[in-house]
Order: C-alpha cells, then sequence, then structure tokens
C-alpha cells in the first residue's frame, strides 16, 4: 500500500480548545509495566497472567470488529498498538484537537475484574505509576486516573490515600462489571476514600465479573455486546441511586464514561415513576432519583447520539442538562469522536464551549 | 359510592371500544389446574404437596405496590386478578372494552423442569379457556409456554391454534437464553405461521442476575431494570436475525415502559452502521425493523409527562403504530382513568386504543366470526 | 470541471492506493482490479480520512447464519466507525439514499493525447508513451 501522507491543516484547530475526558493509553510491551511491579508479580503476570471470569485469559469475549478496537490509522509506524506513541497521540489528537488536558483511562488488565485480588492490588499500583512516569511526566497536558481493584476494598483505600493530593491523578477508576452492583455496601469504603480525597469516581465501561451479557443470558454477536455496554451502565446508576450512595455521600461525584446518552432521560423517569411508587422499600432514599442524579451525576459524551435530527440531539441535552455533558474523544478508539463533527446540530459557541471544556474545566477543578 | 358501584354516567367514554392488550388473570391456587392435569402430574401435586408451594414471582411480590392498585385490591384478601368479576367491574366494563388479552404470569413458566413446566403451563391455558375466555366473549389470551423446551412448547402452541381466541405466545424478556437465539426458532416459526405474535412481557426466570453488573438489592432495582431488559432482547432479535428469517413476526413488548425505545432505536442504528458486515442479514436499520415488526403495550410510560413522551416517540421513530393501549390490570401503573394521559389528538388515540391492535393481533376478530359460525 | 494529471498507472498497481491533493482537494485513487476510482479523503460522517481505511469485499446474506462474499476489494470501510462505501457510487452501503462520499470521474489517458490536449499536468512531466491517470475535480 502506498499512501502520500499530506500535512493535515491546523488552521481550524487554532480555534479548538478542548478537554478530552476520556484518552486510552497503551503499552507498547507489556514490560513496561516491570519496573514498577514487584519481582513477584512480574514472574505472576509471565507465568500465570490474566485470570478472569470467562473463557479467555487475554482476549476479549466478543471480537470487535476492528483491530484493538482501534481506529485503523492510528498505528504508530514505529510498531506497538494504537495508544502506545505519545508522539503519534500528539500529531494525531492533542496538537490538532485542541486538547487542553487529557484524561488517562487505561484499559490493560482488568485489574479491578483479576479473581487473584493481590495480583489485581499490584497491577492496579504499578499502571498508576506507569501512567505518571510513562505519560503524565512526559507530557504535561495529560492527567491520570487512579486504577483500584474494587473487590478488595482495603487494598483500593489504601491506593486511593496514597495517590490523593497527588496533582497528577483528577480521579478514581473502576469499571461498572464488578462483582455485584457497585453501590452494594461493601463497596462504601471506596466511596468514603473518595470523598475524603475529593476524587471524582470515574465509571468507564467494561470489566468482566462472570455476569453475562444480559439478565436473560449472553451476547452472540458484537452487535449486541456492543449494545449490552449502555445497559450496564443503566444498571450501575440505578445501583449507585438505589442503594443510597448518593444520599450518604452528599459530596461524591460519579462520572459515567462511554455509555451513550440516550438512554438517560428515560431512565431517570423511569426511577422516579416507580421509586414514587415503591418508596417504603428504600426508605433511606430522601430525594427522587432524578435529584440525586442531576447534582452527582456527570456524562461523558462519545459515543456521540445521532438521532434524526438535530432538534432532537438538542432536546436530549436540554433534558440531560448541559452542564452533565464532558466531552471525550475515546482515542485511539475506532468509535471516536471528532470535536469539530461529532455534534450533528448548531450548538452555539457557548455551548459548544462549555461541552468541550468549560464543564470538565469545572468537575475536575481544573485552571 | 359503595366500592363496585360504578354510575354510568362517570365511565369515561374516550377509551370505549378499546383493546387492553394486558391483563393479568391470577392463578387463584394450583388446584383450580387439577382438572387439566393427567393422572401422573395430579399425584405429585398430592404427594410433594406442591399445591403448597408458593409460586409467586420474585418479579411480582404479591403485596408490592407494583402488583395491584389499592382500589384493585379484593376486599376478602383473594389474589388480585383472580376474580374475572373484579376485572370486568374495574376495567373490561368500565372502558367499555372491545377487547382483552390475557396475559397470565404463572409460575409454571419458569419451573427448571421442562416436562413439569410444560404440563402446568398446558393446564393454565386450559383453565383459563374454561375460565376465562369462555366466560366473557371480549376476552382473548396468550398462550403461555415455557420457552426452555421448544419441541414442547410448538406443542402447546399448535394445541390452541384452531382455538382463536388464543392471539399471541407470551414469554418472559429474560429467560434461559436470549430471544434473538436460533434454539427458540422453532417457536417463532410456528407463530409466524399461525398469526401470533410473540407478547415479550416484563419478568424473569431468574436464570441469572437480572443486570450485568450483578443482583441488584433491591425489588425497584429489578423492576427498574426491565426497560434495560427490553432492549437487550430486542437488539438479541435484530441481531440474530429473527426478523430476516420471519419475515411476517409480530413481537410485542408488554410492560416495557416505552421510553427506552428512542435511545434504543439511536444506538442501534448507528452501531449496525459500523458492524454491518458482522450480521449481514440485518439488511436495513434496526429501527426500521421496529417499526415494522414491533408493537409496545402503553403502560407503564416512563415520564412525568405522559402524552410529551408519547408525542416525542413518534416524532423519533416515525410511526404512531407503534403503542397499544393497555391498563396492566392489576398492576399499578396509573392512578384513576388515566390510562391514557389528556392531550392526544382523536385519531392518535383511536390508533393507540384501537386500530394498531386490530392491525397486530390478526386472531382478534377471528374468534367472534368463529362463533357466529357455530351458532 | 478541470481536468489533472495525477499519477502514471504504475504508480498505482492493483490493489493499491494512493492519496492525492488536487485544488486543495485530499482525494484517494484506489485501483480495483484494473479500474480505477477516487473518492474524496474525507469520510461523510465525521471527517475522518476515509482513505487510510481498509478496502473490503462485500457480505450479503440471504438468511441468518449464511455469508455470501462478493467484490472483493470494491468496499471501503472508514478507518475510524467502519462504514462502508461503495468504492464504484461513493455511496454508504448502509444508507445509498443519504450518505455518500464524494467521487470524481477518472480516466487513463496515454502520455500522446495528454500533451496535445488542453489539460493541466501540475506536477507531472508527462511522456508521450506512458499511460496517466486522470482526475476530473
Amino acid at each position: 500500500m502506498s499512501i502520500v501522507e499530506l500535512e493535515r491543516s491546523s488552521a481550524a484547530s487554532s480555534r479548538l480548545r478542548i478537554i478530552d475526558c476520556d484518552i486510552h493509553p497503551a503499552m507498547t510491551s507489556w514490560t513496561e509495566v516491570h519496573p514498577y511491579l514487584a519481582r513477584q508479580w512480574i514472574d505472576h503476570l509471565s507465568i500465570y497472567g490474566s485470570h478472569l471470569r470467562h473463557a479467555f485469559s487475554e482476549a476479549l469475549s466478543h471480537p470487535r470488529m476492528s483491530p484493538d478496537a482501534a481506529r485503523v490509522d492510528a498505528y504508530p509506524e514505529e510498531g506497538g498498538p494504537p495508544g502506545s506513541s505519545l508522539e503519534l497521540m500528539r500529531r494525531q489528537h492533542l496538537d490538532p484537537n485542541g486538547v487542553v488536558t487529557g484524561m488517562l483511562i487505561p484499559l490493560r488488565w482488568n485489574p479491578g475484574s483479576q479473581r487473584n485480588l493481590d495480583f489485581g492490588a499490584a497491577l492496579t499500583q504499578a499502571m498508576n505509576t506507569w501512567q505518571v512516569e510513562r505519560w503524565v511526566k512526559n507530557e504535561p497536558r495529560l492527567r491520570a486516573s487512579v486504577l483500584i481493584a474494587q473487590e478488595d476494598t482495603d487494598a483500593s483505600v489504601a491506593e486511593i490515600d496514597a495517590r490523593a493530593g497527588d496533582p497528577n491523578f483528577t480521579q478514581i477508576l473502576i469499571l461498572p462489571k464488578t462483582d455485584e452492583p457497585f453501590g452494594r455496601r461493601r463497596y462504601w469504603p471506596i466511596f468514603e476514600a473518595a470523598v475524603r480525597s475529593n476524587l471524582p469516581i470515574a465509571i468507564h465501561v467494561g470489566g468482566t465479573n462472570g455476569h453475562p451479557s444480559t439478565g436473560g443470558g449472553w451476547a452472540s454477536y458484537y452487535m449486541e455486546e456492543h449494545h449490552t455496554v449502555a445497559e450496564t451502565m443503566q444498571a450501575i446508576l440505578t445501583s449507585l441511586v438505589f442503594e443510597g450512595v448518593f444520599e450518604r455521600f452528599p459530596q461524591l461525584r460519579v462520572v459515567i464514561m462511554e455509555g451513550g446518552l440516550g438512554w438517560i432521560p428515560s431512565l431517570t423517569a423511569r426511577m422516579d415513576k416507580h421509586w414514587s411508587r415503591l418508596r417504603s422499600e428504600v426508605p433511606h432514599l430522601k430525594r427522587p432519583p432524578s435529584e440525586y442524579i442531576r447534582r452527582q451525576v456527570w456524562f461523558t459524551t462519545q459515543p456521540m447520539e445521532e438521532p434524526g435530527s438535530a432538534a432532537q440531539l438538542i432536546d436530549l441535552f436540554d433534558r440531560i442538562g448541559w452542564d452533565r455533558l464532558l466531552f471525550s474523544t475515546d482515542y485511539p478508539h475506532w468509535d471516536f469522536d471528532d470535536p469539530r463533527y461529532a455534534f450533528r446540530a448548531n450548538l452555539s459557541e457557548a455551548q459548544r464551549d462549555q461541552i468541550l471544556f468549560g464543564n470538565a474545566r469545572a468537575f475536575y477543578g481544573l485552571p | 359510592m359503595a366500592d363496585g358501584e360504578m354510575a354510568n354516567a362517570e365511565r369515561p367514554a374516550r377509551y370505549a371500544g378499546a383493546i387492553d392488550c394486558d391483563l393479568h388473570p391470577a392463578v387463584p391456587g394450583m388446584n383450580v389446574l387439577l382438572p387439566y392435569l393427567d393422572e401422573y402430574w395430579r399425584e405429585m401435586v398430592s404427594v410433594r404437596a406442591l399445591d403448597r408451594l408458593n409460586l409467586t414471582l420474585t418479579s411480582y411480590p404479591q403485596n408490592a405496590p407494583l402488583s395491584c392498585r389499592p382500589d384493585w385490591k379484593p376486599a376478602d384478601g383473594a389474589k388480585p386478578g383472580a376474580s374475572l368479576q373484579a376485572m370486568q367491574e374495574h376495567v373490561l366494563d368500565r372502558y367499555q372494552q372491545r377487547f382483552g388479552i390475557l396475559n397470565c404470569l404463572y409460575g409454571a413458566q419458569v419451573m427448571h423442569s421442562e416436562d413439569m413446566a410444560a404440563a402446568f403451563c398446558r393446564a393454565t391455558n386450559d383453565w383459563i379457556r374454561d375460565e376465562w375466555l369462555s366466560r366473557d366473549p371480549r376476552l382473548r389470551a396468550s398462550i403461555v409456554i415455557a420457552a426452555h423446551n421448544t419441541e414442547l412448547a410448538v406443542a402447546e402452541i399448535e394445541r390452541r391454534a384452531d382455538d382463536m381466541r388464543f392471539v399471541q405466545v407470551l414469554m418472559l424478556v429474560s429467560g434461559e437464553i436470549t430471544l434473538g437465539r436460533r434454539q427458540l426458532w422453532p417457536i417463532y416459526r410456528v407463530a409466524e405461521k399461525l398469526g401470533l405474535p410473540i407478547g415479550v412481557h416484563a419478568g424473569s426466570a431468574y436464570r441469572y442476575a437480572p443486570t450485568a453488573v450483578g443482583w441488584p438489592s433491591y425489588f425497584v432495582e429489578d423492576y427498574v431494570s426491565q426497560s434495560a431488559a427490553f432492549e437487550n432482547q430486542l437488539q438479541s432479535m435484530i441481531s440474530e436475525g429473527v426478523f430476516a428469517k420471519f419475515p411476517a413476526l409480530k413481537v410485542v413488548a408488554i410492560e416495557s415502559g416505552l421510553t427506552w425505545l428512542s435511545g434504543f432505536a439511536w444506538r442501534a442504528d448507528k452501531t449496525w452502521k459500523g458492524v454491518r458486515a458482522e450480521v449481514p442479514w440485518v439488511t436495513r436499520a434496526p429501527s426500521e425493523i421496529v417499526r415494522e415488526h414491533v408493537r409496545f403495550t402503553v403502560q407503564p410510560i416512563d415520564a412525568a409527562d405522559e402524552a410529551a413522551a408519547i408525542l416525542r416517540l413518534i416524532d423519533h421513530l416515525r410511526s404512531d403504530e407503534l403503542f397499544l393501549f393497555s391498563t396492566d390490570y392489576p398492576h399499578w401503573q396509573f392512578d384513576g382513568d388515566a390510562a391514557l394521559p389528556d392531550g392526544l389528538s382523536e385519531g392518535l388515540l383511536r390508533k393507540i386504543v384501537c386500530d394498531n391492535a386490530l392491525a397486530t393481533y390478526p386472531r382478534l376478530m377471528k374468534a367472534d366470526r368463529a362463533m357466529e359460525i357455530a351458532v | 470541471m478541470a481536468r489533472h494529471v495525477v499519477a502514471t498507472v504504475d504508480d498505482i498497481p492493483p490493489g493499491q492506493r494512493m492519496l492525492v491533493k488536487v485544488g486543495g482537494r485530499e482525494i484517494g485513487i484506489f485501483n480495483v482490479g484494473g479500474e480505477y476510482f477516487a473518492v474524496s479523503n474525507r469520510c461523510p460522517h465525521e471527517g475522518a480520512s476515509l482513505c487510510k481505511g481498509r478496502v473490503v469485499g462485500l457480505v450479503e446474506s440471504s438468511e441468518p447464519g449464511s455469508y455470501q462474499f462478493s467484490r472483493r476489494g470494491e468496499l471501503l470501510r472508514c478507518p475510524w466507525h467502519g462504514w462502508e462505501f461503495d468504492l464504484r457510487t461513493g455511496k454508504s452501503w448502509c444508507e445509498p439514499d443519504r450518505t455518500k462520499v464524494r467521487s470524481y470521474d477518472l480516466k487513463v489517458e496515454s502520455g500522446g493525447a495528454l500533451v496535445e490536449g488542453e489539460l493541466q499536468a501540475e506536477t507531472f512531466p508527462v511522456l508521450i508513451e506512458k499511460q496517466y491517470v486522470v482526475i476530473e475535480v
């Protein structure tokens, strides 16, 4: 294949400024974490590897339609998977797309899903340090997330406390497929630590917990599995609301990442409706679910919804709340949203800036 | 006014002629099924005291507020929905319904033993026929099946083929396998052949955790998760090619919550465009497939402003033929006579209340004609 | 409409592609089994560099479980969201009536004809004995 590489026009980019709330850094080789892992775990990783609740130890249960679930044009020339080259990330994304700050969301190994809890905890510590050493220290626009192995709440709290106050980290990160719905009381020490350290909790699609894709069995196709991502986010949000996490931790802030937006108004209304009849079951809730969501939950925008008309998109944003939306690209994944073209509606300058930049700046307390 | 006295003048006229697509008759106790069981099963009931088992579904705890509207609760403590007379008074007569479709949610459907489940589902359908369908000419029913043995389920459906009062096949939204799977296709094949829509009803066999994130603590969470279950199972049916394979098949989503449909259509369409090659038998956008093949009963409507919600859905899905009137009796989804919100045009009201159901259930009218001929 | 010489036929063998810039536009030229097609490099969905995507065949199906494969190498899959575009028509496979990538007419012409005609051969010295890909923009 011969392709003449042309300079990408950067004229338009000078007007863009965005905070990208979802960037996935990758390792060129998994040995990159070695400096941050004890010898015991280096050996364990090599000999036993990932140990999850599904058939494959490394591969995703449902293969994607694009290799590495990535944009085809995001492979570094020097080799390595998409997202592994800082230089390419800068050239292809950070620079032309006006990224002022980018939040790192590392997904390798699903440490929170590892059945071996000590191994999972060790991986989270290593990957948190890896984020800083390999990425944040070399690129001032990037920030890291505190990965935790949530099934071991002691280790999770220790890791949160260890990273609290470190400005390289802007949030705690879990993947929603936890052993039990994340609102369950066994996880509450994590919420306590989050509030104590003044870090929001980001919930990004992923994880494996042994539960099927749906309440009625496993998805066969990737087309289905990709859809269940939205329902998974609905379930975790429902759990956080009805378990009373938001009631008990009014300072807690949560951002739901990559779950889609189209379901938010309908699920919120559904929660309100059925709570109003069934509230005797959950007397610990003092407010309607929609109020908790309005106060304490934010949503990243990718994958952007593409309704039938611009008016429908605006209506959707109106109903979610314009201040709830945090722009994200999901670079370098295949369903990447380009900040210029992702919105299929005419937004005013102010609206655009709010979603692309202002909301995240307020949410993360950035300068 | 005493309980049960309804002044004619107070009946809301707007529902006159309605086809109620979601009524729940309750099996008062297993004893009523005994006449319809063979000797072996009657013996089992007796020896194992199966009739002392409380087969209340976890999906509908008997006394939970959702399960029965307070003013529909039988004064004598009987099971809500067990009385035909009460159903007539509360909805069939009150709303001057033309037809009412019975969806019986009885535990037989989810018993693990396939033979037991099939035997009791058969008995349930026989009982519905004799104690409900034959006692009120307005009534129609879904055929209750245990989907986990498709051979027995197909036999049960075929058994009812000639009784036009059975108008639909009833399945729970969360069963043992996702609803699109090929193992279930014999059921869809016979349903398509006989002009029976598949009625997918809220509720779970609880073979798995109700959500992909595990087992929620509270019933309200389980019930809230039903709308997500419909999204998932509808996506399964579309992706697996059920509608490609059975082009005349219709599916009715019953008690689903409705407003989730917009987000579903947007996401499903967007995903399809990127992954089409995985499922090349999906030859058009999922929302188009829904428009042609899937219908939705209206109660509950997950929205504070229900009229606006219906109009929004019509705009998003570009069809006013999707919605079927239902009271979900005796579940508590609305108060008073607000089975449908005010603010709908006369034309739209007629479609929702009557026309859409007539178009969806081809067997509805045939029973009348059959009875006329018999007379 | 201006005609531009953009390449010799040897530059783009069968199965290969070349990205060129003509009149300020980025255009991808694809050789599909000896036939040339030209499409804009900009995906109409979200502006991805379309021509960095994979060229694929067409899979159709008469019923679930059956896969009919044809037209090898004639569809272009956007490198981002994977939308399939028919290289022959520029149309999106999923919504041919609504979405299409701009396509351009192409001809193969001999050097002799070009030298004699009124033509812009902006970046190419045209030799009479060679064959050239000429695009109309």
